[in-house]
């Protein structure tokens, strides 16, 4: 399994219930049922994976994640968990926020734009970074909206969210040795464990005013 | 093409009739006495007697689901794409249990069987019944074939409605329920359809106020209207344009000539109705629309269809069709969110298709691999 699958799985208590947006094949729901006893459903649009997840056995759910979560009910789940899509959604902050009215907590993972690589192409190149780990070209990524591991604190703060845990994952050989010193360089995947802030949370206040 | 020989064909099966004494009251107040339902089933009930799937069927459905009934016949059974030997209701892995509904005028106990009060047939007088009642008999035909929980209730349109029924009337006796194409209630859209297809059966003279057998003679035409006006909301307008466009079946536009011109969809339209108007009862069509028309799942639950399901015990899986306006999307998706609501375990795909309300009969390859995948979880569950 990835390493931010397993991440994720040692932060979900047993028993939980979970959403998982943007479920894809299914892999992490389907370890967090067998290894934690979770319930709960993935939330997918391409055909062929929730056909993946049915086979799996697990609840998969045909929706658009940029229609919003507004079927769901507050606080309805334990955790809710978006591994590598945040910077396909249209309106991330806004997907931030259903997760936490939806969930008690939320895990949110992406790749870091603030990877030297990625910093290097734009700087040394002056084009925008085709890697190994983001294959596309700036016109045919799904990846709309990058940030940094700064730009996603920053933007935490702004909307009341606090950081609980915070794991900076990185699979090549230089960058695992430097990801623990400096993680917005060479850190390549993060993995945010977030909750509201307390006192926003006991209001059931929803932070600062959506757009639009 | 199938064919009856072929190795995913259930091939030549025969319905069986069931004979039932015990009075079985009904929705309405009124009991039938005795009564008869019409059965076909393909594969082998299992010693546990846990392989067992029940078909609930459509408005002008029956029992007839898969293979065919003789050498002869040109088609075989009207869900034969989804029934059989290494299809999604696999025969191999399940007995399939598919009946023609009280009501109905394929076999099963109805408006063209003789009321035994009166030694002539029920005709209009026969009771107007809900879906409730058609999952009562149902567990009935359960009991006798010694089925104490069906793997899976599986039903399409007014189907999926007797499938969710079942789960909140019997929910011990259900593990799966497949809801294609369907809704939790009708919308005052749909009932309009419903209600402009009554008129047309009722106003036609051969209707006698529905006592047409004493007169020894049907609604034919007004029944064929009912028919082509259902037939247009099962189908979608891309689906309509692909299929006829403005192809012309006869005559022509030419400047001079006044031979009169006929569009392919209108011959097609007037053959559909002719064909059903002549196999199909005009009062099990009332009685049948009017059925889909009375369904409210939630309405003795408050109408809060999250409390209607928060007593149901089985898995449900949920499907759509992309151009489906008669049993919309949406409509499949209040399903969903209500099961979530309830906390209840559910799949839902909507599935891209351009056949209208149709496409739950007809063979999709995503809907197709997704349903086969579905059931082999059910069998092995």
């Amino acid at each position: 399994m990835r390493i931010d699958l397993d991440v994720i799985q040692a932060w979900i208590k047993p028993g939980s219930r979970v959403l998982d947006l943007g479920c894809g094949d299914g892999t992490l729901l389907h370890n967090l049922c067998s290894n934690k006893q979770v319930s709960g459903y993935g939330l997918e649009i391409d055909p062929k994976q929730i056909t993946t997840c049915i086979s799996k056995g697990l609840n998969v759910i045909d929706q658009n994640l940029n229609q919003g979560l507004d079927n769901f009910a507050d606080k309805s789940f334990d955790t809710v968990v978006m591994t590598h899509a945040l910077q396909t959604m249209h309106a991330p902050h806004q997907v931030l926020e259903d997760m936490l009215r939806v969930g008690e907590e939320c895990i949110v993972t992406f790749p870091n734009f603030g990877h030297w690589k990625a910093r290097w192409h734009l700087c040394a190149k002056g084009r925008m970074p085709v890697s190994d780990l983001l294959p596309y070209q700036w016109y045919d990524t799904p990846n709309i909206h990058f940030c940094t591991f700064r730009d996603f604190e920053v933007l935490c703060h702004q909307l009341n969210i606090d950081i609980v845990h915070r794991q900076v994952v990185a699979e090549r050989p230089v960058s695992r040795l430097l990801k623990d010193v400096r993680p917005n360089l060479f850190g390549e995947t993060a993995i945010y464990h977030l909750r509201k802030q307390a006192w926003q949370a006991s209001r059931g206040d929803n932070g600062p005013k959506r757009e639009g | 093409m199938a064919n009856i020989h072929a190795r995913d064909s259930v091939g030549l099966v025969q319905p069986q009739t069931f004979h039932f004494d015990d009075p079985l009251l009904l929705a309405c107040g009124r009991s039938l006495n005795s009564y008869d339902l019409v059965v076909e089933t393909y594969g082998e009930l299992n010693r546990q007697c846990s392989n067992a799937v029940l078909i609930c069927h459509a408005l002008s459905g029956h029992h007839h689901a898969a293979g065919y009934n003789s050498e002869e016949d040109a088609k075989p059974g009207w869900w034969d794409a989804y029934i059989g030997p290494g299809k999604p209701i696999d025969t191999n892995r399940f007995f399939v249990v598919s009946l023609n509904n009280l009501g109905g005028c394929h076999g099963s106990t109805g408006p063209r069987s003789i009321n035994p009060a009166s030694g002539r047939p029920w005709g209009k007088d026969f009771p107007i019944l809900r879906v409730r009642d058609w999952v009562h008999s149902q567990a009935r035909l359960a009991d006798r074939l010694g089925i104490e929980q069906w793997a899976a209730i599986i039903g399409g349109s007014l189907g999926g409605m007797q499938a969710m029924r079942w789960a909140l009337e019997y929910p011990d006796r259900v593990r799966h329920c497949l809801v294609i194409a369907s809704a939790m209630k009708l919308s005052a859209q749909n009932i309009a359809f419903n209600q402009t297809a009554r008129q047309a059966i009722m106003s036609d003279p051969d209707f006698h106020d529905g006592d047409y057998l004493a007169f020894d003679t049907y609604p034919k035409s007004g029944l064929s209207v009912a028919r082509m006006i259902g037939h247009i909301t099962y189908l979608s307008d891309d689906g309509m344009g692909q299929k006829f466009g403005r192809d012309i079946r006869s005559g022509t536009f030419q400047q001079g000539s006044a031979e009169p011109v006929e569009f392919q969809v209108e011959s097609y339209l007037r053959y559909q109705g002719d064909v059903f108007s002549s196999s199909f009862d005009a009062n099990t069509y009332i009685l049948m629309t009017r059925a889909l028309d009375y369904f409210d799942l939630a309405r003795e639950y408050s109408d809060d269809p999250v409390q209607a399901f928060s007593g149901a015990n089985c898995r449900f899986l949920v499907i759509s069709f992309t151009t489906d306006w008669r049993f919309a999307p949406d409509r499949s998706r209040e399903i969903v969110n209500a099961l979530v609501g309830a906390g209840k375990s559910v799949s839902y795909a909507e599935i891209e298709s351009e056949y209208g309300h149709d496409a739950f009969l007809i063979p999709i390859p995503e809907y197709y691999n997704l349903f086969t995948e579905y059931m082999k979880t059910v069998s092995t569950d």
